[in-house]
């Protein structure tokens, strides 16, 4: 039968019985008592114990690589260098990772991999690392983005031909690309402006920070055949990866994902699967890689370090009448940024004519740099709220009240072409200017900020297959690894859809053999998307159950309608039957043409915007230029909260991440080009008696196009932290910091500098 | 160099193997005796993924050496619970969202714990700054410190 499924997501006059509750997470169980199995908690029979050989240069040649002692050290099983991946036309796709994951002539940072071993125990692993003998020619480093980009700096490689020039250029350089997004016209727009401010920024690389290392284990066996088990955002992605990277056909790998211990987009690139996997395939036994924590920082997933400037023009009633930014943001040695989000999502959320965003990516001798939480949004946002808050202080106006005059509306079409269907900007404005925070009085050297923040969110491929069980209760499962409980977010939608507690359905991630691709756990896309091929799965599924009444009670099936987990007559013309519990038919199902169940593989799309503000006091210490966060706020359009308690999570999460990036987080490499604070102790995340309780307000301005009205809400929340405490700390002192980390000694600085003019 | 034979009492349960010299109690407890319910965050005592009590002191399990742990009791994650029944700690855990990942979880109960065993009154600063040394990166500890002061009100209303 061809009928057409539902396409009613939202559900608008739905009385909703789960969604919007809070149940406990269905992964709750096994992490609060040690069972749940992360990246290094798999342990195999006869599984040896990989690790890695690191350069201790930033850039250097490889001469050559002499793995001979190693392997004939006792116990070693394995020993692996860019010599056993295929070697990659460059520019080709994979061309980048493979030369990332194992350095192929030349390092491009400290800590990239050369080689790798594998032993039967990590002890002679370790031993059989320093036996590794590599003979390098040091070439000259550049760590900086500005240095980087001058005429004479050491080029990094001579296969980088700025790309989106005219013409393109003849000779190599560290700038990869330009982008320009832009409309209306600027010159003008400034002519029309009362106040016209503008001033340059500066960002330090920082670090996803995620407390669990990358963590894998591989079995390849002599068949050709590979099974990898990994801590992972896109178990999806890595067999992709592990296939291209070792020339293998993808049906040949089977990815499973363990829980993972923080990803925030660092979790989105394999670094160590297809090595395990190599490593495996020599010794011909499984092999576990774990990094450690010093590896992590040097080698994975640091944040673009950015030196941005912006100029906005206003008129004296408020008006922004122009608005420009030029970003140039460092990826390490490889593309991949992600910077254009910067120039689209930059100013994006007001209603701007006229406005033109440049960005330039370049390469340094740093790690390659990887997504994190609304990639390269944050650090561009840091500047221009800070822009928009001297702007309307110029003015004499209100911030919100100001944002308010100019926020975008639905119908609004951005800088890259997208038309905002209903939004929730304006809404989350008023209610910030509601809320009693913004008006408590603050004490001596405190301030208040505010600064603003939105995220596209993203749709993309999802798939997702619902059995219901014989006794009426469902298993779903999905394919996308969980980071925050959207595992209990998708079984509360099961369960609504099907009329059942949701203590009756089961969610399951599985591995990459028991479902159609799924994209990366990122861009805020989960319960969007899974919740879209879920709400598929589960309609395909009741449309069985219905088509199984009509047979028991053999009346035609359209003569069927299905309500709260029951099947009932359509209407007393096709018979007077009881309903029948979905139970009921579950169990007669088996017999009856097998269990009731329905899949989907869908390309979601209609994602709605998110929206979001920050209020923050902060009292700053004249003496020592330490700032203390004493009150947070959070207000954010979620569109409809599945499970408030995780949409509470990720906000409050989000602003402490941010609070981090605020106020101590940076890498600090010596003139040698290597990292000096490769640990927690020296790279400072915060901890908990840093912050205060993070307040929270969920608005829920529906999106139309997705279940229940959500939307994703994973990254709009970092985005507006650092400016909110910049604008606080400017407030509090009189002083503007337009640098990060706003560290004790810098504020000082500042404070200082002021106090001479 | 000869790996050292070495008995411990683990959650109640004898354990015996043998032991490089290099290896750290947590080592031994993930690889050794499989109790993999201690994490490894950073092997350095910062991150107190790895928090265990050793002779009933909160340690950073990363930090102690595996041979220390002859003739020692030792108290971890997977004892917490009795039986089928959760602790308090974990129980709150669970019903308030304190946790997202889960990875820092074992380690900030067995945390929590001996600070309730200390301080069964704990004030919302004594519980931040005794909780100070187990990292977090995703609840931003709202949640978590909720929970922990949740749960004490719980047990000394029990």
């Amino acid at each position: 039968m061809a009928t057409q499924l539902d396409t009613d997501y939202f559900q608008k006059d739905k009385v909703l019985k789960t969604v919007g509750t809070r149940p406990i997470k269905a992964d709750g169980v096994d992490k609060v008592t040690g069972r749940a199995r992360f990246g290094a908690d798999i342990h195999l029979p006869s599984m040896l114990h990989g690790m890695f050989k690191r350069s201790p240069h930033p850039h250097a040649r490889i001469l050559s690589i002499d793995t001979s002692a190693a392997e004939a050290l006792a116990g070693v099983k394995a020993v692996v260098t860019s010599a056993d991946f295929p070697d990659m036309k460059p520019g080709t796709p994979y061309d980048d990772q493979t030369r990332n994951m194992m350095a192929r002539g030349k390092v491009f940072y400290d800590g990239h991999a050369v080689a790798a071993v594998a032993a039967t125990s990590a002890t002679i692993a370790r031993k059989a690392v320093k036996l590794i003998e590599v003979e390098y020619e040091v070439l000259p480093h550049v760590m900086d983005i500005m240095e980087a980009m001058k005429p004479d700096a050491p080029l990094l490689r001579d296969d980088i031909f700025t790309k989106g020039v005219d013409p393109k250029p003849d000779k190599p350089s560290n700038v990869t690309e330009r982008v320009e997004y832009a409309m209306g016209d600027v010159e003008k727009g400034f002519k029309e402006a009362d106040v016209i401010v503008e001033h340059h920024f500066k960002t330090k690389a920082m670090h996803q920070g995620y407390i669990e290392p990358q963590a894998c284990v591989a079995s390849y066996t002599e068949d050709g055949q590979a099974e990898v088990w990994c801590t992972t955002q896109g178990h999806f992605r890595f067999r992709q990866v592990c296939a291209n990277l070792l020339a293998m056909d993808v049906s040949k790998i089977c990815v499973t994902q363990s829980e993972m211990g923080g990803g925030f987009g660092g979790k989105n690139y394999s670094y160590i699967e297809p090595v395990a996997i190599a490593l495996s395939r020599k010794s011909s036994r499984p092999v576990k890689l774990v990094l450690s924590r010093n590896e992590v920082l040097r080698a994975t997933g640091p944040v673009s370090g950015t030196a941005t400037w912006f100029k906005m023009g206003c008129t004296k009633d408020g008006k922004i009448t122009a608005a420009e930014a030029d970003l140039i943001y460092e990826t390490g040695p490889f593309a991949g940024s992600m910077f254009a989000n910067a120039a689209m999502a930059g100013f994006t959320r007001y209603d701007l004519e006229n406005v033109k965003s440049v960005g330039h990516e370049v390469v340094t001798n740093r790690p390659k740099v990887a997504a994190f939480r609304a990639p390269c949004v944050p650090p561009t946002v840091f500047g221009i709220e800070q822009i928009v808050d001297e702007m309307a202080r110029k003015i004499g106006m209100d911030p919100i009240e100001f944002r308010l005059k100019n926020a975008a509306e639905e119908g609004y079409t951005t800088v890259y072409g997208q038309t905002f269907g209903p939004i929730g900007f304006t809404t989350v404005l008023k209610t910030a200017k509601e809320h009693p925070h913004y008006t408590a009085p603050l004490g001596a050297n405190q301030g208040r900020g505010i600064a603003t923040g939105f995220w596209f969110n993203r749709g993309g491929p999802s798939s997702a297959t619902i059995n219901i069980n014989e006794d009426g209760t469902a298993t779903l499962i999905t394919g996308n690894p969980d980071v925050g409980g959207s595992r209990v977010s998708l079984a509360m939608m099961a369960a609504e859809e099907l009329g059942i507690d949701v203590d009756k359905v089961r969610p399951s991630i599985a591995d990459t053999n028991a479902l159609g691709y799924n994209h990366v756990t990122a861009g805020s896309r989960v319960t969007f998307s899974s919740g879209k091929a879920l709400i598929d799965a589960t309609r395909k599924a009741i449309k069985v159950a219905c088509e199984r009444a009509a047979e028991i009670w053999d009346v035609p099936a359209d003569g069927v309608v299905y309500e709260d987990g029951f099947c009932r007559p359509s209407s007393s013309n096709v018979g007077d039957f009881d309903p029948l519990p979905l139970a009921e038919i579950a169990k007669r199902s088996i017999a009856l043409g097998g269990t009731i169940a329905g899949h989907a593989e869908i390309v979601a799309t209609g994602a709605g915007p998110g929206f979001g503000i920050h209020i923050v006091d902060v009292e700053v210490d004249k003496e020592t230029g330490r700032t203390d966060i004493k009150r947070y706020t959070v207000i954010q359009d979620a569109g409809k909260a599945i499970h408030p308690s995780q949409v509470e999570g990720q906000f409050q999460g989000g602003a402490v991440q941010g609070n981090g990036w605020a106020l101590n987080e940076e890498y600090i490499y010596g003139e040698d080009g290597r990292l000096q604070n490769p640990g927690f102790l020296d790279y400072r995340v915060p901890v908990a008696s840093d912050v205060p309780m993070i307040d929270t307000v969920i608005v829920e301005v529906p999106n139309p196009d997705a279940p229940f009205g959500l939307r994703g809400v994973g990254e709009v929340p970092l985005i507006p932290t650092m400016a909110a405490i910049a604008n606080a700390i400017r407030d509090a002192i009189g002083v503007r910091m337009y640098e990060l980390p706003m560290s004790p000694p810098k504020v000082l600085k500042a404070i200082e500098e002021a106090e001479k003019t | 160099m000869a790996r050292k034979h070495v008995a411990t009492t683990v959650n109640g349960d004898t354990y015996e193997f043998l032991c490089d010299a290099e290896q750290t109690l947590l080592d031994v407890l993930r690889d050794e005796m499989f109790l993999t319910g201690s994490k490894e965050g950073c092997s350095s005592g910062d991150c107190g993924a790895c928090s265990v009590m050793l002779e009933g002191k909160l340690v950073c399990s990363c930090l102690v050496l595996g041979i220390e742990a002859d003739g020692k009791t030792i108290d971890t994650i997977e004892g917490m619970a009795d039986g089928e029944t959760l602790h308090p700690l974990q129980q709150k855990f669970l019903e308030e969202n304190g946790l997202q990942c889960g990875i820092c979880t074992p380690g900030i109960l067995i945390a929590a714990r001996a600070l309730l065993e200390r301080n069964p009154d704990p004030s919302e600063i004594e519980v931040r700054y005794w909780l100070a040394g187990n990292l977090c990166r995703c609840t931003g500890y709202d949640k978590i410190i909720r929970s922990v002061l949740d749960a004490a009100a719980d047990m000394r209303g029990a």
